[in-house]
């Protein structure tokens, strides 16, 4: 009986003490935090991509709360939805989120771009481009070696049978990762489009136009006949080279037409001629981006 | 058209080494041993390390074949060399099917779990041979007389190894033989026994620049000086047991050793103390294994604070 | 026998031309001058097409401080002045120069029968900034490779105090005997351009680095030298990479250039044998930098030697010169094996920086595949900078930045001995180079 009575008292006096210290450590080291802030961290996908700009989705969610407005505050990934669920909770309006994709500013598929050397060393683009041109004559063009579909946390990038990286934009958040991984700068985030309708260059060559349509048959040779075409001013011709600005193009695709090398592509438009009530096939659609003439 | 010309980052020349020549490297340095267990234990030593090296072999290539589905690369000598290894530290008339637990345990929670050949945070064979020292202590600690019975497997006559009969007092440590402890004519796991055959491994690896002297060197001179310290005889503890093998060929394993030579110094000398401790106060007359193997999981934080000098930095303060 | 004291590697020397005399080639009929030949700013062009230009003409200026002037080595007439890809393809700007027929003949008079263009009274008599003059005009830069203007090298910021020239004969690189030869053939031109060296930063001190592999030249020297107090040879022990300026400091002086400091701190000035060479050429007989030697070798290569020739030549009237380019041909390397680049234009203009070509073959141009880490630590023994080569790659890899940083990624020097060494022929260098070059515009950045 004693030794019952005992223990009893021994183990429920080191219990209590026990949550003794933790309710004085509780109080005493308590760090106020906006309740807020687990609610968004809540509804955010939680991948940390850090696509939104910050560090992570804390960091994300401690932004949201502490804004007077959402302008400027996306969480690509989760999107329009997601957004509006954090207004819900802040009590905000929802910033203006247009869904965006990456685009490869690049078409130099092997049969387009003949190779010039051959590349030995480890599978990585940030290597190949301090050897120079890398292993074709564009000095400006995708190497090939994959450091965007390392970069991307969403599976959205693969490498295709080309030679070339393929967006999967139904995958793919915006978030911006494989922008920052290609040491040649050639994805770029553009808006994804009325139905994933969008004309952009595909290419990133700055060399005079002679020299770059040597390298590949299907660069930019800056000849501006793209610039003339545009009804809406939104080509310009810098160096050499175009660039549609997504905010301007009205999706005419008069420029597609006119581009001598086919190096302006416009994808997920409905199949001209053929069938014009018919949209194309939206999943092969970003693979086979051949401009359709 | 001419063949595409290569573009890479220099350097363009390569060291004719390889992983493969490293482990094959080891492998011959253990022949003396081997010859010498063969020797002293005859066809039960055969029986094991053949069982063993086969059992680890035929396990990485199961996992990676059909766990990873990546090619197998039996052929850099990774996996025979820890069967080799882990043969060693058995005694030779250990059961067949016991040698086999060991060899699965060894390569697939010692080495495949963690990732493969590099990956390992703790020596592959030391896992396996703690792992059967904990769950059969009874064959794992009846050794075999050298040289009564070599011609058949199942061997009647037992004995202990000199450290269990110091332990249990039941030998005077003047009494010992040292003679016997140089050329290996005592009891113990099977390749442990000869001091001389291990160092011309020791000798073999150093001249061909598999390892460096830092690591057994160290364990053995500290191992030597505390045992001395505590009053013990430090030949006694040196040439029996697993220290000279553990320092030599266990220790020094490449994926669970430091990387600095200070490093190195440091984690010798922790096992080599930590060995006679365990000896001198543990519950086993043997603390190799446990002395490395505590080390290994050490490594990383040794890694961290221990490193090399830089250059350029002597000069400044 | 003296060497540097962390590491090093000692790679087979496969010194297949060190017994071929210098082969002087003739003057090319027409030239490409790249403009951007050295570290630092481009040289801005001063002749336009169709002007006349005269052998050592200055046909660009320096474009800043650290910089270096472009002289034509043939007389002629500009074709144009546009970009020419260079050796690794990427277009540059450079001046084109095509020789007049007339001239020729002239020109390669002159080269033969140079004329002196100062006694030695007047050389003797030269001021240590006047020498520096010379050399700034000449256009002469570090000929090791690394092509960092010599005159830069010369002008230590103030707070510095040369105590004494290191001559860089080491040549420590495999296949490469240029400097070898140089050695052998020009000793006592050799000696004047030390001394020269010497007295532009007014030291009376010189020592002449050079490894023991090369025997008959440290006698050569030595012989040369005997009795002489200011200039003295050093034979050094056969470890790569002893050509490393910080490297080659500590093993000749036994003094190491703190982290982060300029070598210069160490009262050590390091220059190239044949830098030391071209010095003597710009003082004597007031020749400008237009020609140079370089070693055109490999293993499968018909007539491998050492050439003397125009900058400016294509490099395949180099590889012609050593018979031509193997069937099998799989890589051709600017430069020795362990620190020079690949050349994938092969017509692009031989350069001031042009110490080698070496060709491999297919079989010996690739790489191993890459096996598993078995943290064996070798690359950590060989480094010389007493760095851990295989966590700075590890790091690089995997974008850590700062932590790269901390272990003192930029103190790498980006030698080589890490990847050479490792048995799971492990990208190392690769890695770190690309980490290094991060980190170093991280802090650069930061300052400013």
């Amino acid at each position: 009986m004693n030794t019952i009575l005992l223990s009893i008292l021994v183990l429920g006096g080191i219990g209590i003490i026990g949550a003794a210290v933790l309710f004085i450590v509780s109080r005493r080291f308590y760090v106020a935090e906006d309740p807020r802030i687990e609610q968004i961290e809540q509804v955010l996908p939680g991948a940390n991509c850090g696509g939104c700009g910050r560090s992570g989705c804390h960091d994300f969610a401690t932004a949201c709360t502490q804004a007077s407005t959402l302008d400027g505050l996306n969480c690509p990934v989760g999107g329009a939805p997601v957004m509006a669920k954090i207004a819900d909770i802040v009590g905000l309006a929802a910033g203006d989120a247009t869904p965006m994709v990456a685009v490869l500013k690049c078409n130099g598929k092997c049969e387009f771009r003949p190779r010039t050397s051959a590349y030995t060393g480890p599978a990585s683009c940030a290597v190949l481009a301090t050897l120079g041109t890398g292993t074709t004559d564009c000095s400006y063009g995708c190497l090939g070696c994959g450091d965007c579909v390392d970069a991307c946390n969403f599976g959205a990038i693969v490498m295709g049978p080309d030679g070339l990286p393929v967006v999967d934009q139904d995958k793919c958040t915006a978030c911006g990762a494989c922008v920052k991984a290609c040491p040649r700068r050639l994805i770029e985030l553009r808006k994804k489009g009325p139905r994933g309708m969008r004309v952009y260059v595909a290419c990133s060559n700055k060399d005079k136009g002679a020299v770059a349509r040597k390298a590949c048959q299907v660069a930019c040779i800056g000849c501006s006949k793209c610039l003339k075409e545009c009804p809406h001013q939104a080509i310009t011709v810098e160096s050499n080279l175009s660039y549609i600005d997504f905010n301007k193009c009205k999706l005419c695709r008069k420029c597609v037409d006119v581009c001598p090398t086919h190096a302006i592509h416009a994808v997920n438009f409905p199949v001209k001629k053929v069938n014009p009530e018919k949209p194309a096939a939206e999943a092969t659609a970003v693979a086979s981006n051949t401009p359709q003439a | 058209m001419q063949q595409l010309l290569f573009i890479s980052p220099s350097p363009h020349v390569h060291t004719s080494n390889t992983v493969s020549r490293c482990m094959w490297n080891v492998v011959i340095a253990l022949v003396p041993a081997l010859l010498c267990a063969l020797y002293f234990f005859g066809i039960g030593a055969a029986i094991v390390i053949a069982t063993s090296v086969v059992g680890c072999v035929l396990t990485e290539y199961l996992i990676t074949r059909f766990m990873l589905r990546q090619p197998a690369q039996i052929g850099n000598g990774a996996a025979i060399l820890t069967g080799v290894l882990l043969g060693f530290n058995l005694p030779s008339n250990l059961p067949v099917w016991i040698v086999l637990i060991g060899s699965v345990v060894a390569i697939g929670i010692g080495k495949m779990a963690f990732g493969g050949l590099g990956c390992n945070i703790f020596n592959p064979a030391l896992v396996g041979r703690v792992f059967l020292l904990l769950s059969f202590p009874v064959q794992m600690t009846t050794w075999p007389e050298p040289l009564v019975n070599t011609t058949s497997y199942p061997d009647a006559t037992t004995g202990a190894t000199i450290l269990s009969q110091l332990k249990m007092g039941l030998i005077d440590p003047k009494n010992v033989d040292l003679l016997n402890g140089l050329t290996g004519q005592m009891g113990g796991s099977l390749g442990e026994v000869s001091a001389i055959a291990l160092l011309i491994g020791f000798i073999y690896l150093l001249c061909t620049r598999v390892i460096t002297w830092h690591i057994p060197v160290s364990i053995v001179v500290v191992a030597a000086a505390f045992s001395f310290c505590i009053g013990v005889d430090p030949c006694v503890e040196i040439l029996s047991g697993g220290l000279l093998l553990g320092a030599i060929f266990m220790a020094t394993d490449y994926v669970t050793s430091p990387m600095s030579h200070r490093g190195m110094l440091v984690y010798g000398a922790l096992i080599g103390l930590i060995t006679i401790i365990i000896r001198q106060w543990g519950a086993y007359p043997e603390g190799m294994s446990f002395a490395i193997l505590l080390m290994n999981g050490f490594t990383p934080l040794i890694n961290r604070y221990i490193k090399p000098a830089k250059f350029g930095e002597r000069s400044k303060k | 026998m003296k060497t540097f004291s962390k590491g090093g590697v000692h790679p087979p020397e496969q010194k297949l031309t060190a017994g071929n005399e210098i082969i002087t080639l003739d003057l090319p009929g027409e030239v490409t001058l790249m403009l951007g030949q050295h570290i630092g700013a481009p040289a801005k062009p001063v002749v336009a097409k169709g002007d006349k230009v005269k052998r050592g003409d200055v046909i660009a200026e320096a474009g800043g401080f650290v910089s270096a002037p472009v002289h034509t080595p043939i007389s002629g007439t500009v074709v144009k002045v546009d970009t020419v890809k260079n050796q690794q393809g990427l277009a540059v700007p450079a001046v084109y120069i095509k020789a007049d027929a007339d001239d020729a003949a002239a020109d390669a008079e002159a080269r033969k029968n140079a004329k002196p263009a100062r006694t030695d009274a007047e050389i003797a008599a030269l001021q240590a900034g006047e020498i520096k003059d010379i050399i700034k005009g000449a256009g002469i830069v570090g000929l090791g490779g690394a092509t960092f203007p010599t005159h830069v090298k010369l002008s230590p910021p103030p707070e510095f105090k040369p105590e004494v020239v290191i001559i860089n004969a080491v040549e420590c690189e495999p296949y490469i005997t240029a400097d070898h030869r140089l050695m052998l053939e020009h000793p006592d031109e050799v000696i004047e351009g030390v001394r020269l060296l010497a007295r532009s930063v007014g030291v009376n001190r010189a020592v002449i680095g050079i490894e023991s592999n090369k025997p008959d030249a440290i006698a050569l020297l030595q012989e040369k030298l005997a009795g002489a107090t200011d200039v003295e040879v050093c034979p050094l022990k056969v470890k790569y990479p002893q050509g490393g300026e910080k490297q080659l400091i500590e093993a000749v002086i036994g003094r190491e250039v703190p982290s982060g400091a300029l070598p210069i701190a160490t009262g050590a000035v390091v220059q190239n044998v044949a830098t030391a060479y071209a010095v003597h050429r710009a003082v004597r007989y007031g020749e400008p930098l237009m020609e140079r030697i370089a070693t055109v070798t490999g293993p499968g290569v018909a007539k491998p030697g050492n050439f003397l020739f125009a900058i400016g030549t294509p490099l395949t009237t180099l590889i012609e010169a050593a018979g031509g380019l193997p069937e099998d041909t799989g890589k051709v390397i600017g430069g020795g094996p362990m620190m020079g680049r690949t050349i994938s234009n092969l017509d692009s203009p031989a350069v001031k920086g042009t110490s080698a070509l070496l060709i491999f073959s297919q079989g010996e141009a690739q790489r191993r595949p890459i096996e598993n880490c078995i943290r064996c630590a070798k690359c950590v023994d060989v480094c010389p900078m007493g760095l851990e080569p295989y966590l700075l790659s590890t790091l690089s890899r995997l974008k850590r930045w700062d932590d790269a940083e901390a272990e003192k990624i930029v103190n790498c020097i980006e030698c080589g001995s890490c990847s050479f060494i490792c048995p799971a022929s492990r990208p190392l260098l690769d890695f770190i180079r690309l980490g290094k070059a991060t980190v170093m515009a991280n802090i650069r950045s930061r300052k400013s």
